[in-house]
């Protein structure tokens, strides 16, 4: 299953793309992608265990980014 | 400002207060009369590291969290080392105190954040609202009702409708219907596509005249669009990034600081040569003073101004970094339509035959175009000066993809391409020109052809001249059009090379070429929905928002909001400028630094020159980087 997510707010490109690639190296995630531009996350991951991908990638996004909140 | 920079407005401004206010008790005597001697200076550590953390937990928080993370030495553990080592002096108490110095560098630093990321914001601000963010959408009949569905619903085979004006979202084949399709966001090319029953369209091109019904032939997800989509994210992965320029420069002078501060302040008293206390003492003073809160403030600063000033020129940039890694671009590769010309269509010449009149053949070739909204006609009736009387027309028909045929002035008109003028059986000749040929023919006779073609931008040559002159050592073009219109428009323009005839993957394969000759920064400059592979692959993507497609602009990392090919090289200035004020307020802070960290080694300096170095350094290098604002 493939869903987006706006984010309020990531603040620069770059913080972006490392946001981004810490996604992408959890595990359940399928693919995950951050547009900085339109501040949204595009989280890819299976069915069956979507919202516990969720929950995991919400953490670590409270982790890297204290500032950026998924909203879902 | 949003929410979050809001609150961090807030945050700095009643440290701010805060600070002040504990300065003037701690300066008017107010902590001694009232703590007494040693007291007073416990008493306004601790106040003054209110204010110190009030503005500066959160980095303290990040260098924590990147030190777990294995990720040390950025600019939030640069902040935390110099800001706690200069707290530290109290263990110190007979020394000069820095507490007020330690709060104020993270006040500083923080003001000099909270100005970048508004720059930033607004400027990404701008951008995402020059898109259409309408997300994409299906029209499909259900129960004789149209209902816009997820492209990604529509299973293969199922019939959509495409509106005029809507963007076709799915590859299929027409069943019904008959219209134009511009398909110039998807290919480049510029000439509209006539589609009818039995024809194949191709999504992301955009329906321009009449109803279509289309069974689709792949599903969403493998239509062209999201195969040009795939080609994005694989050309993200391959991107270097460039980092935010104070992270790698902190990357390496934090390093640096550390270890000498740890050396100074532990490897002379191991070998002897004096007390601990002293030698821990002179390490947080190394510390303290190398921290460098002149460009902490200043690097920002500098960014905010440039991403400011080249906003006012409609240059929109998506992030500090970008900015630097403009200024060292050495080649620009260009797409043609839309980036170096204009993508419309427009009359460039009449040929008429000897003894006719050209304006004749122009009137006549408008009059009988007069009810035709295919985009060709419209560039011939724009370019007709008179009025079109409609009484002269006594019928005109449109021979689909061939032209029309029309009787005027009870004259039997015809206007089109090669293919109605050997239906008619009549003689033509070709053109030396490249572009559309619009063949005439009044009674059967050949009176003349008319040439159409995408023009040149007013600015492009200008554009071309600027780079050179700015350093710019290749200019490349590349562009889905023919090869006999890329050879005219390159030579017209002094383009360095050019290639002509690609297709969305041979752009990515050709800039990956040019990116491996390239010495310095490639810089791609395209505005369709073909280009954002290869904006995203470029080390900076330029994107026309005027005339863009969302994808480019969404893939680009620089905006050109006017499609000024000639903002580029201002674009380019800009970057240089800032980047020139940055190195020269790091030579400049750092210089005054060591020298009177030199100077207080010899006994020269006294506490007013140091107060000179942290201060006027500070104030000079924020007056130098508004000079980034002005363009």
């Amino acid at each position: 299953m493939r869903k987006v997510f706006k984010l309020d707010e990531i603040d620069c490109a770059v913080c972006a793309g490392k946001l981004e690639d810490a996604i992408k190296k959890l595990d359940g995630v399928q693919g995950a992608k951050i547009n900085f531009l339109t501040q949204k996350l595009t989280l890819e991951a299976d069915d069956d265990n979507f919202d516990a991908v969720l929950d995991a990638v919400v953490k670590l996004t409270a982790e890297i980014e204290p500032d950026c909140e998924i909203l879902r | 400002m949003n929410k979050k920079q809001k609150k961090w407005l807030k945050r700095i401004l009643l440290a701010l207060a805060i600070f002040f206010a504990v300065m003037a008790l701690d300066e008017f005597g107010v902590l001694a009369a009232v703590f007494g001697k040693p007291g007073a200076l416990y008493a306004s550590f601790a106040l003054y590291l209110i204010p110190y953390l009030i503005a500066g937990h959160d980095v303290l928080q990040k260098a924590w969290r990147n030190i777990r993370r294995g990720e040390a030495f950025d600019e939030s553990f640069l902040m935390t080392v110099a800001t706690i080592g200069a707290f530290a002096m109290i263990f110190f108490p007979d020394t000069e105190p820095h507490m007020a110095e330690g709060a104020a560098v993270m006040l500083f630093y923080q003001v000099g954040e909270l100005f970048q990321s508004y720059a930033v914001g607004k400027s990404r601000k701008s951008i995402a609202a020059m898109m259409d963010i309408a997300p994409d959408y299906a029209n499909i009949e259900r129960d004789g009702e149209l209902v816009q569905v997820d492209p990604d619903e529509v299973a293969m085979g199922d019939i959509i409708v495409i509106k005029p004006g809507e963007r076709v979202p799915i590859d299929g084949i027409v069943i019904d219907g008959a219209s134009q399709l511009d398909t110039a966001a998807l290919t480049g090319e510029s000439v509209p596509r006539h589609v009818e029953a039995g024809g194949e369209v191709i999504s992301g091109c955009i329906n321009m005249t009449g109803v279509l019904r289309v069974r689709t032939t792949k599903p969403f997800g493998a239509s062209t669009v999201s195969r040009i989509l795939e080609l994005v994210e694989n050309a993200s992965e391959k991107k270097a990034h460039t980092e935010n320029f104070i992270t790698r420069f902190a990357r390496v002078y934090t390093p640096i600081v550390t270890f000498a501060a740890l050396a100074i302040a532990v490897v002379p008293p191991l070998i002897g040569m004096g007390a601990w206390a002293d030698w821990i003492l002179r390490g947080l003073t190394f510390l303290v003073v190398s921290c460098p809160c002149a460009l902490v403030i200043s690097v920002p600063l500098s960014f905010f101004g440039g991403i400011g000033g080249a906003s006012r020129l409609g240059i929109l940039v998506k992030g500090s970094n970008y900015l630097e890694a403009l200024a060292q671009v050495d080649t620009v590769v260009f797409d043609k339509t839309g980036t170096l010309t204009s993508g419309t269509f427009n009359v460039v010449a009449i040929h008429a035959q000897d003894g006719v009149d050209p304006d004749y053949v122009l009137s006549m070739a408008a009059h009988a175009e007069a009810f035709s909204d295919h985009p060709i006609a419209i560039s011939i009736k724009e370019a007709y000066s008179g009025s079109i009387d409609q009484a002269r027309i006594a019928q005109a028909a449109e021979e689909s993809g061939h032209g029309v045929a029309a009787t005027v002035d009870e004259h039997v008109v015809l206007v089109g391409n090669d293919k109605l003028m050997a239906a008619h059986g009549t003689d033509w000749h070709d053109c030396e020109l490249t572009g559309t040929i619009l063949h005439v023919a009044i009674d059967g006779a050949y009176v003349g052809h008319i040439v159409i073609a995408d023009v040149v931008k007013d600015d492009a040559e200008q554009a071309i001249r600027d780079l050179h002159a700015a350093g710019v050592e290749r200019c490349v073009m590349l562009t889905g059009d023919r090869e006999e219109v890329a050879r005219a428009v390159a030579s017209k323009l002094d383009l360095d090379e050019y290639h002509a005839q690609l297709l969305p993957g041979d752009k990515v394969e050709q800039v990956e070429r040019i990116l491996d000759t390239a010495r310095g920064n490639l810089a791609f400059v395209g505005d369709g929905i073909n280009d954002a592979p290869v904006l995203t692959r470029a080390d900076v993507g330029i994107a026309m928002g005027a005339m863009g497609s969302d994808a480019a602009i969404e893939a680009a990392d620089i905006v050109l909001m006017d499609d000024k090919p000639s903002n580029i090289a201002r674009a380019i200035g800009v970057a240089r400028k800032t980047m020139c004020i940055v190195h020269q307020n790091i030579v400049f802070a750092i210089g005054v630094k060591v020298l009177i960290l030199v100077l207080a080694a010899l006994g020269i300096a006294n506490m007013w020159l140091a107060v000179f170095g942290d201060v006027g350094v500070a104030v000079i290098a924020i007056l130098n980087a508004m000079r980034a604002m002005r363009v």
